[in-house]
This record gives structure tokens, sequence and C-alpha cells, in this order.
């Protein structure tokens, strides 16, 4: 049910992240989401790739510092009142986000979030009772 | 294992009475042959034949790097060129070089003295010992050299750099014992890892590290991944060379062979004796040297005495590790900071030896220390809070380590230069 996440720390230094997206391309591995979070300082990317043991060897062979987490990736329909309906279910369980980020994919019809929570294995569990459609990391990359 | 044991174990009193023969000698004819001290001596009325016990030498002037400068080639050599047989010299980074000369029997002494330091190491004439220090005027690299010749060890001299071909060699020809800068070690450490060459696989038993100061923390790591027994030494060109101090087997301090050097350890803003135990400026006279004496001569070393003695019967007095130079210590917001402070803190919380940077800087007549580190995989995170919360304890393990707030700035991994010698580590951008 987990998929897993690469995260990337970053300097703020122009082109790093250039520089990151052609390793990564080089090696012909594909992003399906990604997003950034940073300060004045420094920055994570957060990335979800189709080949995720290769991408950690390139980006730490290039020097890079590279964490592996595993996140929840939800599905839900594109349309108006999707994510508020998997935060509502999360809030009655009492659990925090620690950060999300979605995607929208190839189709249109369906937005793909993803989740990081404080206590993810109790996510999974009210996701599961609240009828949501959890994606494995298989469904993800097949998207 | 001892290499002069009837020297190395003499009886306290028996050294005392030799110290101050041969003090009394070495300031006699450093006033009969060097113009600098005579004429400083005679300023100070100071007759050497009328000493009668050590500590007179305290009335006896400091002798001071920018003083070698002044003298500069051979102004303070004691016998005439014809005598010398080795001339080395230290790098001009910090201004104009300095020059040293060795006679004959300052050779043969200096080679005793480094065989001593291997010796108490656990080096032993079976063993293969690669010296990667530089060779050259440096005299790192042909001090060991001298020294494990004369122990009887099976010499490579391999000098420093082309780490590659250290690790090969050090395969190849089975070396024993290595003889490097501490960071050198950690750096063929990385290398190796790069090489895929395991180091248990080696026959790499024993480490002889010196030139710069290192920590416990870095002993530790360098001890596991290169699976050595690392021991430090203790020695600087103007006095000899490697050779001064070098630490027994029990690796709690480093013996100083006081049969010829006479140490005092001082405060460096005073220069009165520290109370015994405390922490000062290491000044060294030397005893028996023949070309190059020195007398009282400003190290800028800052270290402890212990004077306890030490289980291996070495009757020597031990100095603690060098802590740092007097000349490296930063004053932040006038609080004595050290970089091996801030290099142990950071090892305890990434479990690996850390590299940074310091950056000081004064702001709105402010100073502020920005400690650099690189975001090793062992604190970097995924979540933002929690990589803000390891800042966050590195600065206040750091504040209560060092008395003074500090900046913590994370930078990418392998982003900080590594030295294969003396690291420089601190930027001092104030303009006082």
């Amino acid at each position: 049910m987990l998929v897993e996440q690469i995260a990337v720390f970053l300097e703020n230094k122009s082109g790093r992240l250039a520089e990151i997206t052609s390793i990564l391309a080089d090696n012909d591995i594909n992003i399906r989401a990604l997003s950034v979070a940073d300060t004045a300082d420094f920055g994570i990317l957060r990335l979800i790739v189709d080949k995720v043991e290769r991408a950690k060897t390139v980006l730490r062979e290039n020097g890079f510092t590279v964490g592996k987490t595993q996140v929840i990736a939800v599905e839900v329909e594109d349309k108006t009142g999707g994510l508020a309906n998997v935060l509502q279910c999360i809030k009655k369980a009492g659990i925090n986000v620690e950060y999300m980020y979605a995607f929208v994919n190839k189709t249109g019809e369906n937005a793909v979030l993803i989740f990081r929570f404080e206590k993810m294995e109790q996510a999974i569990e009210h996701l599961q009772k609240g009828g949501f459609t959890i994606l494995s990391r298989e469904q993800i990359c097949s998207l | 294992m001892y290499w002069q044991k009837d020297q190395e174990c003499r009886p306290r009193p028996e050294l005392e009475k030799l110290q101050l023969e041969r003090l009394q000698r070495t300031l006699g004819r450093v006033a009969t042959n060097v113009p600098f001290y005579r004429n400083k001596f005679n300023e100070l009325k100071l007759k050497p034949e009328k000493m009668t016990t050590l500590s007179e030498l305290q009335n006896f002037p400091f002798t001071t790097k920018q003083d070698l400068r002044d003298n500069y080639p051979y102004g303070l050599f004691a016998v005439p060129l014809r005598d010398v047989v080795r001339i080395h010299s230290s790098s001009g980074t910090t201004g104009i070089a300095t020059v040293v000369g060795y006679s004959r029997n300052d050779i043969v002494t200096w080679s005793d003295m480094v065989a001593r330091i291997l010796c108490g190491a656990g080096v032993t004439p079976d063993d293969v010992i690669q010296i990667a220090f530089g060779y050259g005027l440096f005299t790192g690299g042909f001090g060991l050299h001298y020294g494990a010749e004369r122990l009887g060890a099976s010499v490579i001299p391999i000098s420093s750099g082309n780490t590659k071909r250290q690790i090969q060699i050090m395969q190849d020809f089975k070396t024993t014992a290595l003889v490097c800068t501490p960071s050198y070690a950690l750096k063929m450490a990385d290398v190796m890892m790069d090489m895929g060459v395991n180091p248990n696989g080696l026959s790499l038993r024993y480490g002889l590290f010196g030139a710069e100061p290192w920590s416990e923390a870095m002993r530790a790591e360098i001890n596991e991944r290169l699976g050595i027994r690392a021991t430090d030494n203790y020695g600087l060109s103007e006095v000899m060379g490697p050779g001064v101090a070098g630490e027994c087997q029990e690796c709690k301090g480093l013996h100083i062979n006081e049969d010829h050097f006479l140490v005092e350890v001082l405060n460096p803003e005073t220069l009165t004796p520290v109370a015994p135990g405390e922490v000062g400026e290491l000044v060294i006279t030397t005893l028996t040297k023949e070309a190059f004496p020195v007398i009282r001569y400003r190290t800028r070393d800052l270290t402890r005495l212990i004077p306890e003695p030490c289980p291996c019967g070495r009757t020597f007095i031990r100095m603690n590790r060098v802590l740092g130079r007097s000349d490296d210590m930063l004053i932040i917001k006038g609080v004595n900071v050290f970089p091996t402070q801030i290099e142990s803190v950071l090892f305890d919380i990434e479990g690996t030896e850390p590299h940074y940077r310091l950056i000081v800087e004064r702001e709105n007549h402010e100073d502020k220390l920005t400690v650099m580190v690189e975001a090793v995989e062992s604190i970097f995170f995924d979540e933002m809070k929690k990589q803000r919360a390891l800042i966050d304890s590195i600065k206040k393990r750091l504040a209560s380590e060092l008395g003074v707030g500090v900046e913590v700035k994370l930078v990418e991994e392998r982003s900080l230069e590594r030295f294969d010698g003396k690291g420089a580590r601190v930027i001092d951008k104030r303009q006082l």
C-alpha cells in the first residue's frame, strides 16, 4: 500500500534542479510527480519515479544526498471536493499531514494525491474504511 | 616496547639533572655562536653558566616564528654551514619561509627520536611502513623515513598524494603501518570505498598520524574504518620535526622526549606558566641540537601536560593531543572557540567524520560565527519540520559546548573542499 518516494537535499543554487532532472533523464528514469519544499538556504526535493533504486544510485554517484521514505498515494476523481473528502476522513481520525502534493493522471479523469502522514498505518486503515482508492507502486508507475 | 629503554625510563631526578646540564650547555653554545641570542642575553644580563635550576629558564627570552623569519636563512645556525648535512624549510604560506639545519649528530638524534615514537606506537623491525607524508623540504617525510630505517622496518617512501596508487601499493606491498595526516587517512578510507577495496582485507595494523590537530572522535573513526590502531605523534620543523612526542600503546597522551626537549606550558596572553594540567601554549627549548638549537620557542600549539605516571613505564611526561593553535583560536564575542570543539559535537550528531567550514563575520559590530555542515544522509530528512529541528539541535549543542551562539547552514554533500594536508577550515571575514 505504501509507495516509495526519494528525497534530495538541495542548496538554493541556480541550476540544481535542472541538473537533477537531466541526470534522471540521461538514465531513462521517469518522474511521475514531484514537489519542492524550500527555505531561504536550502530545499528538499521529493520525487516519485518509476525506477527508485536506480534513481537513488545515480543521484548518489553525482554527489547528492538522497533519502528514501514511504508515502501514500490516493486516487480521487478530478472534480470539486475530491481532496476535501480525503482530508475530512483524515481529520476525523485525528491524524496530521506532514506534507502532500498532487498530480493529475494522463486521461485527466483522476487526480493522485501523495501524502506523508504522521501515523502512516492508521491513515491507511481509515482511508480504506472510508472507501478511498490507495494506489500501489506498480499502479503509480503504470499511470 | 622501547627503543632506548634506559633513556626512556630514566628516574625523574636523574632526568632533571641531565636536563639542567644539557640546558646550560645549549644556552652557553648559543650565547657564543649565535649573535641573535648573545645580544638578547647581554641586554638582559643573563649568564647561562651561573644558572643552578631549570626554573631559571623563565628569565630567558622567547624565540618566535618571526625571529626565524628575521634571521632567514642561516642567521640562527649555531654551527658553520660546513658542519650542516641537511637543510629543511617550512612552507611560506603565512609569510617568509623559515629554514632549519641539522648536523650529522642531529640526524642521528632525530632518527632515534622517531624510532622511539614508532616503537611506542607498536611498530617493529618486521613491519612494512608506508610513509605518505610529503618528502622534500617539509620535515615529515624524511623525519619518519630516517626513524623507520633506524628501527629496521621496511620503508615505502611513497610520499603524499595519488591516493588510488597509495591504496594499490598498500594492497600489493602488504603495508602494515601507515604514516600520514589524520585527515588524509580518512580520505584514503573514502577512496577505498569508491574503489571497492575492503580495508579488512589489507595487512594494515598501525597508523601514525600527526602534522595537524585532530580529535578523539576522529581517532575512533579511523580505527573503525581502517581496522587499525591509530596513534598520535607530534613535532614541528622549527624544533626538529616529527619525533618531539608520541603516544605509547596506552593512547592517553603523547610522551615528550624530555631528555632532548624541555617544555613549558604558558598562558598565551600573559606568558606565565599555567597551573599543572591546565591548557596553554607549548614552549620548547632544545637540549641537544647542534646546528639549530632554539631557546623557548613559542609553538602556538595549545595543549596540557599530564603529570600522572604512565602505566607503560616511560618516565617522560605526557602532553594531551594538540587542542588547536593559539593563533587558530577564534575569539567570538569575547569567547575563545577552537575548531576541534565544533568538530567533536558534529561527530556526535552525524556519527561520522564531519566536513565543515567556519565562517566568521561581523554584522552590526557583532561577531557572527556560521558553521557550514554537509547534509550527509544521517542528518537529512524529507520533512522540513524534522530538518529544521535537526538544525536547531545542532545549534543548541554547539552553543552549550562553546558558550556562544552560532548559525548553522546545511550545504550539499561533498561541496566543501577536501584537504590532503593541513585543513584550513576557518574563513575569517572580519576586518578589524
